[in-house]
């Protein structure tokens, strides 16, 4: 193991591609402590996915709500204030205590950390709506209903947009740190434990796997906003 | 178009529009200056009232009453009688910069008065061509709003908000952030639609010359707070179309005109 790459470094510290290349190769066919790597990659996708489903429905609602009714705003906005600057593994140990160290409870620290951005931009698309596209809709004969589903969602959706994508990175973040704490399973527990074993090429193949897969997941966002708001940008 | 005396006979049971010591001040405490101040006005069917007066003088607020955006704080304003309680689909408005819906095309804007008022598709689906040819955007319908440059903008603005039928047309400074080739076209539009339409139209501007290129009636507004100070016929709009040419613009009597307003407009 202990060969230094180019005579200089040692692999332990940085292994040469072809070692990374390697073990890439080795974790694709054979896996990793007994789950394949797809397997590990897939229960982190599973436990996001989810958390980012929920955080998206519940956060969007309350969020589109909060802007349109300022008493609803009164009772969200403080609680949102108060989690959102909090780092989501400084409350996780809570939630291990609450829901145990299964995936519940990684599932629920991921929605709360997705949450606090969606709602946030929620709130600020509805509030930034103009003014006169509100009045427009009122003096064309549409009721509030059909503002709201015609003029203010759509108006907002830029807005959304851009906590969705906030959101998504910080529950990916979340993610990863959060098997790194505790879990049997997932990139983030496989890296950790190759640590254990001083495992650098594993360690660099969960490295980069976790990057592609955060760049993938955010240009797949990326790309649904360029489709939903095409007008973006463009006046 | 009914003969001006004919008008005048059934005027004070037929007004469209009264106001009646219409006051609004923005500062509700202490004694602010109200932005418009005690203003009487009855406007009419059919006519095409254009409103001057230097800048702050309450001309938007004016509107915005009309239009039901702002409830006055005194006085009371009318259409058809009834007294105006917020906004409804009566008074069409064009805004001085279109807010025309990013999301949809330029069809589904100016189809958005009878979606939301649920008239039947089909119904709907002819008076969107009609009003596009109206405008000239036909060959534009399936536009996306910003492919549309201002004067298209504002074509399809009007277009959605003719298409309603109103009562009256609000108008405030519609033209204004359009360059003078395309302020010249879009002027010549209006004027053609209010002449096959008969529509009323309040038309809020900054431009001597178009008040008079356009308007039938000429209201002139104080300074803070707003009082009309003037209120006087003009004849040149029905001239351009009877004469299909815009000679009239070149006579002595609209000079005239010209140099009255703008003494009253300066004076202040
Ligand atoms: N929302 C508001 N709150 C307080 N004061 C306002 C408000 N809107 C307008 N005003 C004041 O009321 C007065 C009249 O404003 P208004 O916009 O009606 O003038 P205007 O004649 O339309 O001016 P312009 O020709 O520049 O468009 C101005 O002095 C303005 O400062
Ligand atoms: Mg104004």
């Amino acid at each position: 193991m202990l060969v230094t790459w180019d005579n200089r470094i040692s692999s332990i510290i940085i292994p040469s591609p072809a070692a990374i290349w390697t073990s890439f190769l080795d974790l694709a066919q054979n896996g990793y402590k007994g789950h394949t790597l797809w397997a590990h990659l897939g229960a982190s996708l599973r436990r996001l996915f989810i958390a980012y489903f929920f955080a998206i429905v519940t956060a969007i609602t309350l969020g589109l709500l909060s802007g349109y009714s300022e008493r609803v705003r009164a009772v969200f906005e403080p609680i949102i204030a108060f989690i959102r600057p909090l780092p989501p593994l400084g409350y996780y140990t809570i939630i291990i205590l609450w829901m145990g160290i299964g995936d519940n409870s990684k599932i629920f620290l991921l929605f709360l950390g997705a949450f606090a951005p969606i709602f946030v931009s929620c709130v600020a698309g509805v509030t930034r709506v103009k003014q006169d596209y509100i009045n427009r809709a009122r003096t064309l004969g549409a009721n509030r209903g059909q503002i709201f589903l015609h003029v203010i969602l759509p108006a907002a959706l830029p807005d959304i947009f851009v906590g969705l994508r906030n959101a998504m990175s910080v529950a990916y973040a979340t993610s990863v740190a959060a098997e790194m704490v505790a879990a049997v399973s997932g990139i983030g527990w496989m890296v950790l434990d190759a640590s254990k074993y001083l495992r650098s090429d594993v360690i660099f193949v969960g490295i980069i796997i976790m990057g592609i897969t955060g760049i993938l997941l955010d240009k797949i966002l990326l790309c649904l906003e360029t489709k939903i708001v095409f007008w973006k940008g463009k006046n | 178009m009914t003969d001006k005396s004919m008008t005048n006979f059934f005027e004070t049971a037929n007004e469209l529009i009264s106001m009646d010591s219409l006051t609004l001040a923005y500062d509700k405490g202490g004694d602010a200056v109200p932005a418009i101040d005690k203003i009487n006005l009855n406007i009419y069917r059919g006519e095409f009232v254009c409103v001057m007066g230097p800048s702050g003088c309450g001309k938007s607020t004016l509107l915005n009453i009309l239009a039901g955006f702002l409830s006055p704080t005194g006085g009371t304003v009318k259409l058809n009688q009834k007294e105006i309680k917020g906004i409804d689909a009566h008074r069409g408005v064009v805004f001085q910069h279109p807010p025309l819906y990013e999301w949809y095309s330029v069809r589904k804007n100016i189809a958005f008065g009878p979606m939301m008022q649920k008239v039947p598709k089909k119904k709907t689906a002819e008076d969107v061509e009609t009003y596009l040819a109206k405008v000239g955007l036909t060959d534009f319908a399936e536009k996306k709003v910003y492919e549309l440059s201002g004067g298209m903008k504002q074509r399809a603005a009007i277009a959605s908000a003719l298409i309603n039928n109103p009562d009256i047309l609000l108008m405030d400074e519609p033209f204004g952030a359009l360059d003078a080739l395309t302020r010249e076209q879009m002027q010549a539009l209006i004027r053609k639609i209010w002449w096959n339409t008969g529509k009323t139209i309040f038309f809020i501007t900054h431009d001597v010359d178009e008040a008079l290129l356009l308007g039938t009636r000429i209201l002139v507004m104080s300074r803070r707070p707003g009082k009309i100070i003037a209120d006087f016929p003009a004849h040149f709009t029905k001239e351009f179309i009877e004469e299909n040419s815009d000679d009239a613009r070149y006579t002595e009597a609209f000079h005239q005109k010209r140099k009255y307003i703008l003494s009253l407009i300066n004076e202040q």
